[in-house]
This record gives structure tokens, sequence and C-alpha cells, in this order.
């Protein structure tokens, strides 16, 4: 066996030990798992499990109870609700995931470049982060959905910049600071490039802070999209998340309050298990456990 | 109040005022790249292609974009934020009466908030660990985890219908007319903002106190005998209340955007019901004259929580952080 090999292997033992420890350590963050995962299994395969299909209408069915047929009872078209909250999960949890992922992907560049830089760069990049976060996030959102015309993928777009000035202002504080380490001046003195400096040797160290803050973004996310969708300015059929399902169902909320209800619950349960991870993993890191 | 103090508050109204502007900018920039331009909304897409040139004159849309821009600039110096596209009235005229509305909805919201929350925090901070104290921050994950509509639409149900059906679904009636119909109307639409809030001030207000409480000062105030009541009304509540300040500043801003939603819900006639009809009317002076004017509240709300901020402490030379 090489030496490489060996590396590698001993670090794949080290990090998986750290994720188990990271998981197991914190109930927090082993509750917030254990709805959120099966979510996730769910939202992609629990539709083959239901009786009837997402898309399937049963006319003579329609605004049903809860019954052994339809475990949480039918919609207005007299489609299984159990499948279309499963159906609803995979746009939901996308629009969640998706959108913080570009948060992520906008927001540590920028705060990596303004932290390391400083000076005017930083002056001029932090006052844009602080202008985009003066306009309350949803009409921010709403706007940019108005300008690009409603669909999921546009909903990402819209919630990934409203939330990118929060992630650009956690990395650049975290940089700012990381950036007097001796570490970096020698880089410096290395002669290594910029790029180099700022994704290779600061980004891993700064990992644990952007982590934290993304994993607090996402529930919120999930909140800001359900939201836009709920005012039609999102997802809507055929996939349909919970928050157009909810919108649709106000309709018939007086004869048959659980078609509200469930996609209601459905939010609630998801993200409420998002933000008790977040914190979880804020405590697990801060505790610096996982370093 | 010191010179560095003062320093600062004028620094931060400068910033405020440039914030102002490159908002107002961008959502000049945002409405450009809208779908659809205004001369079809008004006249529906079967207009003739005359008959939308005459409109593009008429409302100046022909011109070259830098124009457009420097009067719509100089439109806001004056308050003015043009004709809406549907009704044909003065913006302003449409937006200001229901923007009062949504003021009114978001005091109710924060003075329920500050009532409720506030002493329920204070109480978990001194009980902290105690069975009480875990009770009141569990149930803040709840306020934290539920979006607007759902506490809105299923307080809609529960309390406009049925057996506790006695609240009214929706609308306002002016407070100078009716203060008890004012506030059977107001109610619903702030409980459900209230709810949400209540749960970021109180998990602010606990920390923060707790954080006060285990200061030296405080701990000297106990050794010399001080009473706890005393301890924590006369010593602890003004600095660990200090926090609390800011967030209900950035509550602030949450609650102008969530308004759209809590307001549909509701038909409550305010700035955010009018959003939404705007949006689907593609009206485009009232879109953004309806996230200007929210988005300037929110930019006011900022700067007088640094000014409430710096006149509460009289210690904290601001600026230097």
């Amino acid at each position: 066996m090489t030496t490489k090999e060996n590396n590698w292997r001993a670090n794949r033992q080290f990090w998986t030990q750290k994720a188990l420890n990271l998981v197991f350590a914190n109930p927090k963050v082993t509750i917030g798992l254990a709805i959120i995962a099966p979510t996730i299994v769910l939202s992609i395969i629990g539709s083959e499990f239901t009786s009837h299909g997402p898309l399937e209408t049963n006319p003579a069915d329609r605004l049903q109870g809860p019954s052994g047929q339809y475990l949480l009872g039918t919609d207005h078209l007299g489609r299984d609700i159990l499948s279309r909250i499963f159906l609803g999960a995979r746009t939901t949890l996308l629009i969640g995931f998706g959108s913080t992922a570009l948060a992520v992907l906008l927001g540590v560049p920028i705060g990596l470049i303004a932290g390391y830089f400083k000076g005017t760069t930083d002056e001029i990049l932090m006052r844009i982060m602080d202008i985009v976060m003066s306009i309350p996030t949803l009409l921010l959102g709403l706007l940019i959905l108005v300008a690009l015309s409603s669909s999921t993928t546009n909903l990402i777009m819209a919630i990934g910049i409203v939330f990118t000035p929060r992630l650009a202002r956690v990395t650049r504080s975290v940089t700012l600071s990381e950036s007097k380490q001796s570490y970096v001046l020698a880089a410096k003195a290395r002669g290594e490039s910029h790029l180099y400096i700022m994704f290779r040797e600061i980004l891993p160290n700064v990992t644990s802070p952007i982590v934290i803050e993304s994993s607090t973004r996402v529930g919120y996310a999930i909140m800001v999209g359900a939201s836009l969708s709920f005012l039609g300015l999102g997802s809507g059929p055929p996939y349909p998340d919970w928050g157009y399902m909810v919108s649709v169902a106000r309709e018939h909320m007086y004869s048959s309050p659980w078609i509200l209800l469930w996609p209601c619950l459905a939010l609630l349960l998801v993200i409420m298990a998002t933000n008790i991870l977040g914190d979880g993993l804020k405590d697990a890191l801060d505790e610096k456990n996982f370093q | 109040m010191n010179r560095t103090n003062q320093i600062y508050l004028l620094k931060r109204i400068v910033t405020a005022t440039v914030s102002l502007f490159i908002v107002s900018t961008a959502v000049f920039a945002i409405t450009q790249i809208l779908p659809g331009n205004a001369a079809t909304v008004i006249l529906g897409n079967e207009a003739t292609e005359e008959a939308v040139k005459e409109i593009e004159a008429q409302l100046g849309l022909n011109r070259p974009l830098w124009q457009q821009y420097i009067d719509y600039m100089i439109g806001l110096l004056t308050l003015n934020f043009g004709i809406s596209l549907t009704s044909q009235q003065p913006v302003m005229s449409m937006v200001w009466p229901r923007f009062i509305r949504t003021l009114q909805l978001a005091m109710v919201t924060m003075g329920m908030t500050v009532i409720t929350a506030i002493p329920l925090g204070v109480i978990a901070a001194k009980e902290r660990d105690s069975k009480i104290d875990y009770l009141i921050t569990t149930s803040t994950y709840l306020g934290m985890s539920v979006p607007s509509f759902v506490t809105a639409t299923l307080l809609l149900l529960v309390f406009t219908t049925g057996p506790f059906g006695f609240l009214p679904s929706g609308g306002y009636t002016p407070i100078s007319q009716n203060v008890i119909e004012w506030l059977q109307r107001i109610f619903l639409p702030a409980l459900s903002l209230t709810v949400i809030v209540m749960a970021y001030v109180l998990r602010q207000t606990r920390s923060s106190m707790i954080e006060t409480l285990e200061s030296k000062y405080i701990r000297t105030a106990r050794l010399k005998g001080v009473g706890e009541s005393k301890v924590l009304f006369n010593h602890a509540l003004r600095n660990g209340l200090l926090p609390t300040v800011t967030v209900l500043a950035i509550n602030f801003g949450w609650l102008m955007g969530a308004v759209v939603i809590v307001e549909e819900i509701f038909r409550y006639p305010g700035i955010g019901e009018l959003i939404v009809i705007a949006i689907r009317n593609r009206d485009l002076p009232v879109i953004q004259a309806g996230v200007l004017i929210p988005s300037a509240a929110f930019i006011f709300a900022n700067l007088t929580a640094d000014i409430v901020y710096t006149w509460l402490d009289p210690r904290i030379t601001m600026g230097d952080q």
C-alpha cells in the first residue's frame, strides 16, 4: 500500500469519526437529522409507497377526511394528500437547500475578498451588502421574482441573492481576523497568489462559522420560499411546494380544514428540524469539539 | 452626548441617506427589466401599435432611460411616485393612507411583542435552566419555525368560524370611527405576526439578560446587599434590554415584508395588500412605491434604534466597533 493511499484511508477514518461525533454528541443535531434525513428520502421515493399517485385524480373521492384508503384525506380534485405532501417536500427542500447553497456560493467569495483585501474593496463590497439588507427580505424576493417571472429556479435565485449579504458578512468578519495569522503572512512571504491564499489557506480555516450561518439559513430559506410560493410567485403545478399547497387549500379550508392542516404541519416540522439542527451545529462547532 | 457620538450619529445619518438613494436606484433598475411594458398593461394585449406608441409618449416611456431615471429621482424628492397605470390616480394618494394603516398594524404588533416577550425573556433568564425556562425556550423554536401565512391562516380558521368564531375575518375600521371595531379587526393580523416576532425578541432578551445578570457589577450589587428585585429592576434591566432595541428594529424590517402575506390573508387594506394587487396588474409605479416606502421605513427604524441605543447607554461610544 502506498503512503498516499494510507493517508487517504487515515483521512477518511478521521473525518468519519468527526462526522459521527458531531451527529451523536449533540442531541439537537441528532433530533434535527432524525427528522430531515427521512424527509429527504420520502421526498424522493415516498410517492411510490402510497396507495394513489400524487397526480392521480379521483373526482368521486374529493375532499375526504383521513381514512384507510387515503391516510391524510384527499384534496379538491380527489388526489391523495399524503403522496402530494411527499411530492411537495421535493420542491420545498430543493428551494431551502438550493437557495442556501447559492447564497454560500455568492456570499463566501465576496466575504473572503472583502476581509482579505480590506480597505476600499472591503468598504465598497460591504456597503453594497448593507444596501441589499436594507430592503425587507420578502419585498426584495418579491421584486426580484416579479422581474424574473415566477418559477422554482427563479425562486431559488431570488432567495439566494437575498441571503448572500448575511453569508458575506460572516465570512468577512472571520477572514479579517484570520488574515492576521502567521500562516497567512507566511504564505504571502512565500509569494503565493491572492487566490491561493484566500481559497486554499484561509477558507479551510473559516468553514465552521460558514457552516453555522448557512445551517441556520436553510429553515429561513424554506420559510421565505414557501411564503413567496404562497403568494403565487414560486413553484406551481406540476411541482407544487407546500406553500403553494396551502394557498390552494385556503379556498376549501372552511369545508375541509385538514387539506390546509397537513402542508402547514409539514412546513412547521421541517423548518423546526432545520432550526434545531442549526442550533445544535452552532453549539457543537462553537465548543471547538470539531476542530 | 460626547463629540465622538455626535460624529458617529452624523455618519449614520449620511449612510442612511446614501442607502436610501441607492435602494431607490436599485428598485428603478429592477423594475426596468420587468416583463411586459406599461403600455400593454393599460391597453391589453390586443392593442394596435399606434395606440401603444401614443400611450408610451403620454407616459414618457419613449424617452432615453437616463432621462426617465432623473425624472423618477426628482419625483422621489418631492414624494411624487407618478400615476398608477391601472387606476390612473397619483400613486402617493393610493399608497400613503395604506402605509399609515400598515404602520398601525406594525405598531400594534410591536406593542404586543414588547409587553409579552420582554417579561417572559426576563423570567426565563432569572429562572435559568428551570422548567419554566425550558418551556419558554422550547416554545420559541415553534415561533421561529412557523411561516406567517401559516399562523395567519390558522388563526383565521379558528377565530372567525366555528365555536371560537367571535372575531371579524378581516377588513379595517378607522380608529377615529370606532375604536373597539378597529381593535377587533387589527387583532388577528397583529397576533399572527406577534407569535413570530415574539420568539426572536424573547430569545434575545433572555440571552442578554443572562449575560447581564452574570456580570461583575450585578454581583457587586448583590454583595452590597441590594434586594433581588431591586437588582433586577434598577440595575440589570436597563443594560440587559439594550440589545433588544436592535432586535426590535431588525424585526420591524421583517414586519414590513411579512405584512404582504398577512394583509393579503385578512384583507387588511394596507400597503402589503396593495403590492400583491399591483404585482398582479404589473402596475410599475405602485410596485416601486410599495417597495420603497417600507424599505425607507426600515432604514429609518435602524437609524432610530442606533440613536436610542446611544441615548440609553451613555457609556457606549459608538463608531469604534
